[in-house]
């Protein structure tokens, strides 16, 4: 029997100090990755690996006249060359999406889109397959494409998707939330309207690691196994299993290290349903790994949104109502991977953090001739849409008032003693205490300071702008009972086993993109079972050793995942108290639980430690009455709400007259994510998320020209921050636990990619005051902002 | 053809096609895997390696001008079982998140140091300009460096101190012959 040592004090926030739970911890996986030794998908390598290589059309729109193979298919090196002809004999040439569509594995009648996958060949290595892509000869029927979404339900709009029956218009869905009617009558009892045109233009999420797959098909056990480059391995597994009609107990996989996937990874893509087809035909393994512009013209894009929002108010601020219409550009498939009640995922937030009587928005999606996708990029499922849009307006509204917006927006927030509290579109913000978050942001900024220092420069004609944000989130999708994609809920499973020597495994159903689940989830349990984080071994990615549940997404681990993570362990250390009774001879009343041992209450020599009791569930002794050996257990945590983080971010940025070159001179982010796990893990996520908005604000857009080519089909293209372009960030936190979660968490991954890009904004148009703009649209590139320093309206590409 | 080069300090010789590009011959012929491919452009820098000293991105170089040189990877970091101080550093601040640009990062980084022990923050910031990171937002990657920085500035004036001392011990016994 032994005792823990001394515990340190609370809020001690250093866990090196500490043997276990939360805190400070240096990440488990990092000894791999400084090695060179981590395993990514393209690091895969099995005997007798054969390369996949995919051919895409060069054409936004085309119908296929004529696809000949001849050629490829004598290539010395080639094995097999299959057409969406040959994957239709099977049955395969079309699959579902995430958003009950569906989308052509290989193209059978036309091209979509440019990039969309046509055929593919299967060779030797990577280089002669790309080799055997040149001897295909496509004959395309070149239609005239759909690139304008807003000229998309144009009557004369050729008809993109005419393999849905009956398909006559470019029509995706019509969505709809709040009160129009209530919304009206307040825009009319209105002193003070803004209304403002935005556009939320097409980024990528562009993570470092392409998608790819290896896929191995057993002939004789009939098993496939596949690691893929995939944010959601048993959710894949599933569709694998209804689109290929594979008995799902042989479907193995596996999710390995994964190189960022901000979203992008979570849809199934054409390339890993091909790779798998192609093991199953050459029996072999098949390796596909895409290339950057691959990346970039075909997988998932984000946002795409264009949008009119108003925002309606009393002349001393008072904000009344909110109402926005939405034209939302899907593509040429419905991609977007979203719980299928929120076609237009959660922008029902977009009343933001503000009590307001009324609001209304609609959102009209259509079919366009570009890739599909449309919830990626750390969106948190469309609420980067709907807080830029939100906070957008409220600037323009303190414009109009000639309101600080500090205090317009603490004016209007949502009081503490509101919480829960139901929006106006139905959201049950869980909790939540603004002011002091946005006055925390203000002390680090120095914000009345920065608005001397602002006047001064005005006054010799320097621009500098400082820009507020302030936002809520939802994250951690969802309760079962609101949420599923394709059927499938949105719960997860976990399961802990205490081996006898007290060392333990956890398994879990998300898996990491570089979020550090293997800390942190070993701390979750740790907290609760008293185990050191380093005799925790966390188990994810591969769904042959992992229980059911949907992935990394959304912000969702820790809110879902992590809350399972808790359960489980506490009905182990459940177990472990009545075993611990029986060991120390007095009633489960009588036990106190000190972390990681149990005291008989009033006798501190009586103890046993987790550890003993451990080795006691496995050993030879008496158990009592009516209680099996082991020490483990498992659950499926169904969380009773989603988790709403918040946070205030202040921008200041300085604007070179000569140039119209934007430098973020300073980002202030205090962010507001509940109880906190690991702070240098938090610290890191909201870093990577402020550079997005840097990449989003100021340079990241997937344009295209009229005809429907990409002309973001490179890095040299699609422009990403480096490190000269993003500041030395400066983060702070309050902490409001949510009520519902396990410990008190929200989650934060996607928090600042959601709130910085207002921010940035805001401040651009701040700086840009004197030349009278109210507003200019991303990406504030140098020629934009130059554009609306001379009066003009930013350009429509 | 053949190609014959040091390979952290391994001479080895393989036949290659003569297009083959040093990041697929690192990777998918030697099993360097720690070097990654990311965009074929040179933009990403997810693939830098080092030739003669020399940080360059192997994705724009032919294995076969590699050809009689010396390459250096992130597997070549660790000597001795010892992490160089710009490994350390990337776990002490927590300058990787997903991994993958961190070869690549570290690199760089360790090229820079044996340049400018001390650089700025703004020279670090430029010396992996010519490389990308998604998840991390840089920051803590300029505090890895500057760790590392600090450490081996920390580390040579121990050694420093500990020449000096065996110097004076060495005087007290008569001094070295």
């Amino acid at each position: 029997m032994t005792t823990v040592g001394e515990r340190p004090a609370q809020g001690f926030e250093n866990n090196d100090m500490k043997p276990v739970g939360h805190g400070r911890m240096l990440r488990k996986e990092d000894p791999r990755f400084l090695r060179g030794k981590g395993h990514y998908c393209d690091d895969v390598q099995l005997p007798g690996m054969l390369h996949l290589a995919i051919l895409r059309s060069p054409v936004a729109h085309a119908r296929i006249l004529s696809i000949d193979t001849t050629a490829a298919a004598a290539h010395p090196k080639v094995k097999a060359v299959v057409t969406g002809a040959a994957l239709a004999e099977q049955g395969l040439a079309w699959m579902p999406t995430l958003s009950n569509d569906v989308q052509a594995v290989l193209a059978t009648d036309k091209v979509r889109f440019q990039g969309q996958e046509v055929a593919f060949v299967v060779a030797e290595d990577r280089y002669a397959a790309r080799d055997a892509l040149e001897l295909i000869q496509v004959e395309y029927d070149i239609l005239d494409p759909v690139v304008d979404a807003r000229h998309a339900l144009d009557p004369s709009a050729p008809v993109i998707r005419d393999d849905l029956e009956g398909k006559t218009n470019n029509h995706c869905f019509d969505w709809q939330t709040g009160d129009e009617a209530a919304t009206e009558a307040a825009f009319t009892a209105a002193d003070v309207v803004v209304v403002q045109d935005m556009v939320y233009p097409r980024v990528h999420p562009a993570p470092m690691e392409t998608c790819g797959a290896v896929a191995d098909y057993d002939r004789i056990d009939g098993k496939l196994t596949l690691w893929s480059t995939t944010q959601a391995p048993h959710a894949h597994r599933t569709l694998y299993a209804i689109v290929a009609g594979l008995p799902e107990h042989k479907i193995r996989v596996i999710s390995p290290d994964i190189g960022g996937g901000f979203g992008g990874k979570v849809p199934i893509y054409p390339g890993y349903v091909c790779a798998i087809v192609a093991s199953i035909v050459t029996g072999k393994p098949v390796k596909w790994m895409e290339d950057r512009s691959e990346n970039l013209i075909s997988t998932g894009f984000a946002r795409d949104y264009i949008m009119r929002g108003q925002i309606a108010a009393t002349k001393d601020g008072k904000i009344l109502a909110i109402r926005t219409d939405v034209l939302a550009d899907h593509g040429a498939f419905n991609g977007a991977a979203t719980p299928v009640k929120y076609p237009a995922g959660f922008f029902g937030v977009f009343t933001g953090s503000y009590d307001i009587q009324a609001a209304f928005c609609k959102v009209t999606a259509v079919y366009t001739n570009k890739a599909p996708g449309g919830v990626a990029y750390a969106c948190s499922i469309r609420i980067t849409e709907a807080v830029y849009l939100v906070e957008r307006l409220v600037n323009c509204l303190a414009d109009e008032l000639q309101m600080d917006p500090t205090e317009l927006r603490i004016k209007n927030f949502i009081q503490p003693e509101q919480f829960p509290y139901t929006t106006r579109t139905g959201w049950v913000y869980d909790s939540g205490n603004y002011e002091p978050t946005m006055r925390e942001a203000m002390r680090i900024a120095g914000y009345d300071e920065l608005r001397r220092e602002q006047a001064e420069r005005r006054e010799r004609g320097e621009l500098m702008g400082i820009g507020v944000a302030f936002f809520t989130e939802a994250v951690g999708a969802g309760p079962r009972k609101d949420m599923d994609i394709l059927g499938l809920g949105m719960a997860d499973g976990a399961e802990l086993r205490v081996h006898p020597t007290g060392k333990a495994v956890v398994r879990i159903s998300a898996q990491t993109q570089g979020q550090g689940h293997e800390t942190t989830f070993a701390q979750l349990v740790a907290e609760e079972i008293g185990i050191s984080p380093a005799d925790i071994e966390v188990v994810h990615g591969d769904t042959d050793n992992t229980p059911f549940g949907l992935g990394t997404f959304g912000s969702r681990s820790t809110p879902v995942s992590g809350g399972a993570a808790v359960m489980v362990a506490r009905k182990v250390r459940d177990k472990a108290r009545i075993i611990a009774s029986g060991m120390l001879e007095v009633s489960m009343a009588d036990l106190e639980w000190v972390k990681g041992s149990f005291h008989v209450k009033g006798d501190p020599t009586k103890s046993v430690t987790i550890q003993d009791v451990a080795m006691r569930a496995h050993g030879a002794g008496d158990l009592p009455e009516g209680l099996e050996g082991g020490l483990e257990a498992q659950v499926c945590y169904n969380p009773a709400n989603l988790t709403y983080p918040h946070g205030a971010y202040i921008c200041v940025v300085d604007i070179d007259p000569g140039t119209a070159k934007v430098t973020v001179r300073r980002f202030i982010a205090v962010d507001d994510c509940g109880t906190r796990i690991n702070p240098m893990i938090i610290e890191g996520q909201v870093h990577g998320g402020l550079a997005d908005g840097v990449g989003m604000a100021l340079m990241e857009m997937i344009a295209f020209d009229e005809d429907g080519n990409c002309l973001g089909a490179s890095l040299m293209d699609y422009l990403i921050p480096t490190a000269l372009e993003c500041p030395d960030w400066e983060t702070g936190f309050t902490v409001t636990p949510s009520p519902h979660h396990p410990i008190g968490a929200k989650g934060v991954g996607e928090s600042a990619t959601v709130g910085s890009p207002p921010a940035i904004v805001n401040a651009v148009v701040d700086a840009l005051k004197p030349f009278g703009v109210r507003h200019a649209d991303m990406p504030l590139t140098p020629s934009r902002v130059w554009h609306a320093m001379q009066g003009h309206p930013t350009p429509s590409f | 053809m053949q190609v014959t080069m040091n390979v952290n300090g391994n001479e080895v010789t393989g036949e290659i096609e003569a297009r083959l590009l040093l990041v697929h011959y690192l990777r998918d012929h030697l099993g360097l895997t720690g070097t990654h491919w990311g965009c074929d452009t040179s933009n990403c820098g997810t693939c830098v390696v080092w030739m003669d000293g020399e940080p360059v991105k192997s994705c724009t170089v032919l294995a076969a001008m590699a050809g009689g040189r010396k390459i250096r990877t992130v597997e070549g970091l660790e000597q001795n079982g010892q992490l160089d101080p710009v490994q350390q550093g990337f776990t002490e601040c927590h300058g990787l998140q997903c991994g993958f640009c961190t070869p690549g990062m570290m690199m760089t980084a360790r090229a820079l140091l044996d340049r400018k022990p001390n650089p700025s923050e703004h020279e670090i910031r430029e010396a992996i300009s010519g490389q990308i990171c998604r998840c991390t937002g840089y920051a803590t990657i300029v505090r890895s460096i500057q760790w590392a920085a600090a450490h081996e500035a920390a580390s040579a004036a121990e050694a420093a101190v500990a020449d000096a001392s065996v110097t004076v011990d060495s005087v007290g016994v008569g001094g070295p012959s």
